[in-house]
């Protein structure tokens, strides 16, 4: 009968394409979003995961073995993630994975690597990833929570309290607004009045109007990512609002301040010391890793470099490292390994991680940046 | 007053996108019955190729010519690839077809262009224009006034040129024009060439407003769809007048509603419409042959 | 089509595999649903991804909002897409063809932005996890189990879906589909049995969102997105409107093909869209009816 024949030939075909994938080598799993609403952080993890096994390859690899990396484009959809994650573990017998780029795919993913008893190591933002602590799920990037905070220190310096928020509607921008607002009684900041936005509208003036009639703001946040706050900050100036404007580590890229041109003088963001690698002081721990970086990537891509990309090399070598001091691939004492990550140095910080804190980052790894004169400035 | 008039104004420059992909759909459902779920990436490309062109060096307006031939083509390729060999299928199929369309130009579209967002400069620069007490870009002007040139133009093509009265004889009776001797198959593809330029042109007016990548296509084509059908599908002031109205009540629900719920707002809103007038504001009352 | 079912464990090596085809059978299970609606009484729903939205934010919500047990929500969201699809479908059905297939994608958005809006419910964006599925205290895991339950439901809905289409209520769908006027004629109740079928293909949407979720283990507010709708009806599409068999087809064909085309890696969305446009072009009655027809003719 015609459907079942159609059904067993595809199945045969797949049969045959999972066979063919057994291969000696060392395999680290990497389910990315690089294409969908996510791809402004996937393609730059690809990139900078491919790259650097590259590298690590040519020169010899991981404790005697090369490693092959295996990518999967989940297309921030979380059930697709989910597939993949199943097919990593069960076909292609990864030893660990760096990624999940999407909170919502990372959470998807964990039951199977915690039943597996697979290091993850997420690229995701959200501090819901690492609290509750699980004991096979790691992450690199700063938590949302961290950005409010270092957010709100700053404005409690410049002696600004009432603010108001205008968030994305996305996964990103949305946890991030919940952690502000979570976060800003303990520091002593009100929020007088919220907004949102869909990540792929064109025109944000409607809810910046409304946020400039609403009389006592002080400052304004826009939690979110791609091009959504490139808008609202030409949006902004449009308008003709001259209260101080902070973005989020979701623009953490060049490109922000390409797309919102001259509006984008003096908007505050906290990014990690990537962005600014050139201007760190000499004696900065971390300035010899961020310029390397930064030139690597720019040279092999022939883009700026993102701090996405950023926290998927932190990734990938604090995986590396933990490979390196464990001896060996075994899952559990690789596990160990990574738990025990201290002062090593990444792209996003000086990462120290325990059994209660598997980020291992501080609020010092976050700098406040100013953008001025259409490039990145430390704020002091 | 001045917030109603920032949040008109907002909506119209929106709105004025929503319209030509609108009519874009139109042109094409008029010409064959065909629901082009396309029309979406052909902005997309409008936009996307003129700034792969700038990139490369070539002056921004010829890039912005040499965007629309390469809209056209690609058009007129999936007129005669994709939907002429399809004739006779039922619409759920060429509906389909043009799906798997778009998922083909997105993907093609990332490889060949990039997956990151773009700008174009301004073609009016400077500051924001005050008109009592809202501030309007000049893009956002000239985006409006392309559009109503858009329409015109087209307005002229069809009601006094001879290949606009071809396109309406085919649309009319698709039979009775091959019996007068018209080419149909070449005036159906002339309507995906004009709907793409259409959309072309679109892309490029809003780009330096509201930016560009490989992936603007789905949402375009989703609202657009839903403007002509809230206009009424067939009626070509029916798709301009629904994209406008659905900028609209975007801007205005975003603006005193809700930012999190103007979508739904929005959508609601033509339900209730569509329920109230099952045709559309501007559709023709439906001729069913028993 | 018992068959393969029951003898495809025997070819199936890991519990990748499982879950492959345990999706493959959610999926249909859905598809079928969906083609009653469209194949047989001929009315097009771009928001069908809605119900199962219902039906997988059910499982989500109830235990672990109202600490009701699993299996009782997959019920409890089925009967709750039935009412919303009674009450949305009352007006929405009167409009016609494109004017349908809008509203009913305004419907399947509304939904997926009240889901993702609503965190406080839903989790938000980033989705809420799915307590397992407990059944007379053993709680369901693993792929294999899944498999099962999936397989068993599917072949129950397909066979359900069949009587319905030869029965006198199925006569009727058809006759509808070909010309309402004349079906009206004839005595049918058309209103009554558009509103019965789209309530019909919305508890197996609900069902099949329920097992999703369930299976998933998580679950995100895209479910209900107008992409998952578009899926569903070109799953129904591509497989054979008018074609039980064919809504596993399309539904394998659309859950297999991303898994098998990774190796494209960047081309990877250049052939789905080349592989459907392929497809409905040159098999534009859909897969099943085009080669059942040439089976035939051979």
């Amino acid at each position: 009968m015609p459907a079942y024949a159609k059904t067993g030939a595809v199945i045969a075909v797949l049969l045959a394409i999972g066979a063919g994938e057994a291969c000696a080598q060392v395999k680290l799993g990497a389910v990315l979003s690089v294409t969908g609403p996510a791809s402004f952080l996937g393609d730059p993890e690809k990139k900078t995961l491919e790259m650097y096994v590259d590298h690590i390859n040519t020169k010899g690899g991981v404790n005697g073995q090369k490693l092959q990396l295996v990518v999967y484009d989940d297309g921030a959809d979380a059930n697709a993630a989910r597939t993949f994650a199943t097919r990593l573990v069960e076909e292609d017998n990864v030893v660990a994975m760096v990624g999940g780029t999407t909170t919502g795919a990372t959470l998807a993913m964990i039951p199977v690597f915690e039943e597996a008893q697979i290091p993850l190591i997420s690229l995701a933002g959200a501090v819901q990833v690492i609290e509750p602590v699980r004991k096979w799920v790691f992450k690199t990037p700063h938590t949302d929570r961290m950005a409010c905070q270092k957010i709100f220190a700053d404005l409690k310096q410049r002696n600004l309290t009432t603010i108001a928020l205008i968030s994305g509607t996305d996964a990103f921008g949305k946890s991030m607004r919940d952690q502000c607002v979570a976060v800003a009684p303990q520091a002593g900041i009100s929020i007088a009045h919220e907004e949102s936005y869909g990540p792929r509208d064109s025109d944000m003036t409607p809810q910046l109007t409304n946020i400039k009639g609403k009389p006592g703001v002080q400052a304004v946040i826009n939690p979110g990512f791609g091009q959504g706050p490139a808008i609202v900050t030409r949006n902004y100036r449009q308008l003709g609002i001259t209260l101080p404007l902070y973005q989020s580590h979701g623009v953490a890229s060049k490109q922000f301040i390409e797309l919102a041109g001259a509006a984008a003088d003096g908007v505050r963001l906290p990014a990690s010391a990537l962005l600014v690698a050139e201007k760190l002081p000499a004696n900065d721990p971390q300035k010899p890793v961020v310029v390397a970086y930064t030139d690597n990537y720019q040279q092999k891509t022939g883009q700026p470099v993102s701090t996405f990309g950023g926290h998927a090399y932190d990734g990938l070598m604090v995986f590396v490292e933990a490979a390196k001091r464990a001896g060996s691939f075994d899952k559990a004492k690789v596990r160990d390994e990574i738990e025990k990550t201290k002062d090593f140095i990444g792209t996003g910080g000086i990462v120290n991680m325990s059994p209660n804190d598997h980020l291992g980052l501080d609020l010092s790894a976050f700098r406040m940046l100013e953008i001025k004169g259409g490039d990145w400035t430390l704020v002091q | 007053m001045s917030e109603l008039l920032q949040f008109a104004f907002s909506g119209l420059t929106v709105g004025a996108v929503y319209a030509l992909v609108a009519l874009g759909f139109t042109l094409i459902y008029n010409s064959c019955e065909v629901i082009n779920f396309a029309q979406g990436e052909f902005v997309m490309l409008g936009g996307m190729t003129t700034v792969f062109l700038g990139l490369a060096g070539v002056p921004l307006p010829l890039a912005a010519c040499l965007a629309v031939v390469v809209t056209v083509a690609v058009g007129l390729a999936l007129h005669r690839l994709a939907i002429e060999p399809a004739r006779g299928s039922g619409a759920v199929v060429l509906i389909i077809i043009t799906i798997g369309a778009s998922i083909f130009l997105r993907g093609a579209a990332q490889v060949v262009f990039d997956k990151r967002f773009h700008s174009l400069p301004p073609f009016v620069g400077g500051d924001a224009i005050r008109i009592a007490g809202a501030a309007i870009l000049p893009q956002s002007l000239v985006v409006l006034a392309g559009a109503v040139i858009i329409l015109v133009l087209l307005w002229g093509f069809i009601e006094r040129s001879l290949i606009g009265k071809a396109m309406v004889a085919t649309a009319a009776n698709e039979l009775a024009a091959r019996l007068v001797g018209i080419d149909t198959r070449a005036t159906v593809g002339l309507s995906f060439a004009i709907s793409a330029a259409i959309g072309a042109l679109a892309g490029i007016l809003i780009t330096p407003i509201a930016l560009t990548s490989y992936d603007i296509g789905t949402l375009l084509a989703l609202k657009g769809f839903a403007a002509a059908m809230l206009g009424g599908i067939g009626s070509a002031v029916g798709a301009v007048v629904g994209g406008l109205l659905l900028g609209l009540l975007e801007a205005f629900a975003a603006g005193y509603v809700s930012s999190q719920y103007k979508d739904a707002v929005a959508f609601l809103v033509i339900l209730i419409v569509l329920l109230a007038m099952p045709r559309g504001l501007f559709g023709r009352p439906p001729v069913e042959r028993v | 089509m018992s068959a393969v079912v029951v003898l495809l464990p025997l070819v199936l090596p890991s519990a990748y595999y499982y879950r492959v085809a345990a999706l493959v059978f959610v999926f249909g299970l859905a598809a079928v649903g969906l083609n009653l609606l469209m194949g047989f009484a001929g009315q097009v729903s771009l928001g069908h991804a809605g119900f199962m939205g219902i039906g997988a934010y059910a499982v989500a919500i109830g235990p672990t909002h109202l600490g009701l047990p699993s299996w009782l929500c997959i019920v409890g969201g089925a009967g709750l897409s039935a009412l919303v699809a009674f009450v949305v479908g009352r007006p929405i059905l009167r409009l016609k063809g494109h004017y349908l297939a809008v509203a009913t994608l305004g419907f399947g958005l509304l939904l997926a932005i009240a889901f993702s809006n609503e965190a406080r419910f839903t989790g938000g964006p980033d989705g809420m996890a799915v307590p397992r599925l407990v059944v007379f205290g053993f709680s369901v895991r693993g792929a294999q189990a899944w498999y099962w339950i999936t397989a068993a439901s599917f072949l129950i809905g397909a066979v359900l879906a069949l009587n319905l289409i030869e029965s006198p209520s199925g006569r009727a769908l058809r006759a509808i589909h070909d010309s309402e006027v004349a079906a009206r004629v004839l005595g049918v109740d058309v209103a009554r049995m558009k509103l019965t079928v789209f309530v019909v293909s919305a508890v197996y949407a609900s069902v099949a969102g329920s097992y999703f979720a369930l299976l998933n283990g998580h679950i995100t507010p895209d479910v209900s997105g107008f992409l998952r709708s578009i899926e569903l009806v070109a799953m129904v599409v591509l497989g054979g409107l008018g074609s039980v068999a064919g809504s596993l087809v399309g539904a394998a064909l659309l859950v297999m093909l991303p898994q098998t085309l990774t190796s494209l890696h960047d081309y990877e969305h250049m052939a789905l869209g080349l592989i459907i446009m392929g497809v409905m072009i040159f098999l534009r009655a859909g897969i099943v009816p085009t080669l059942a027809r040439a089976l035939r003719r051979a």
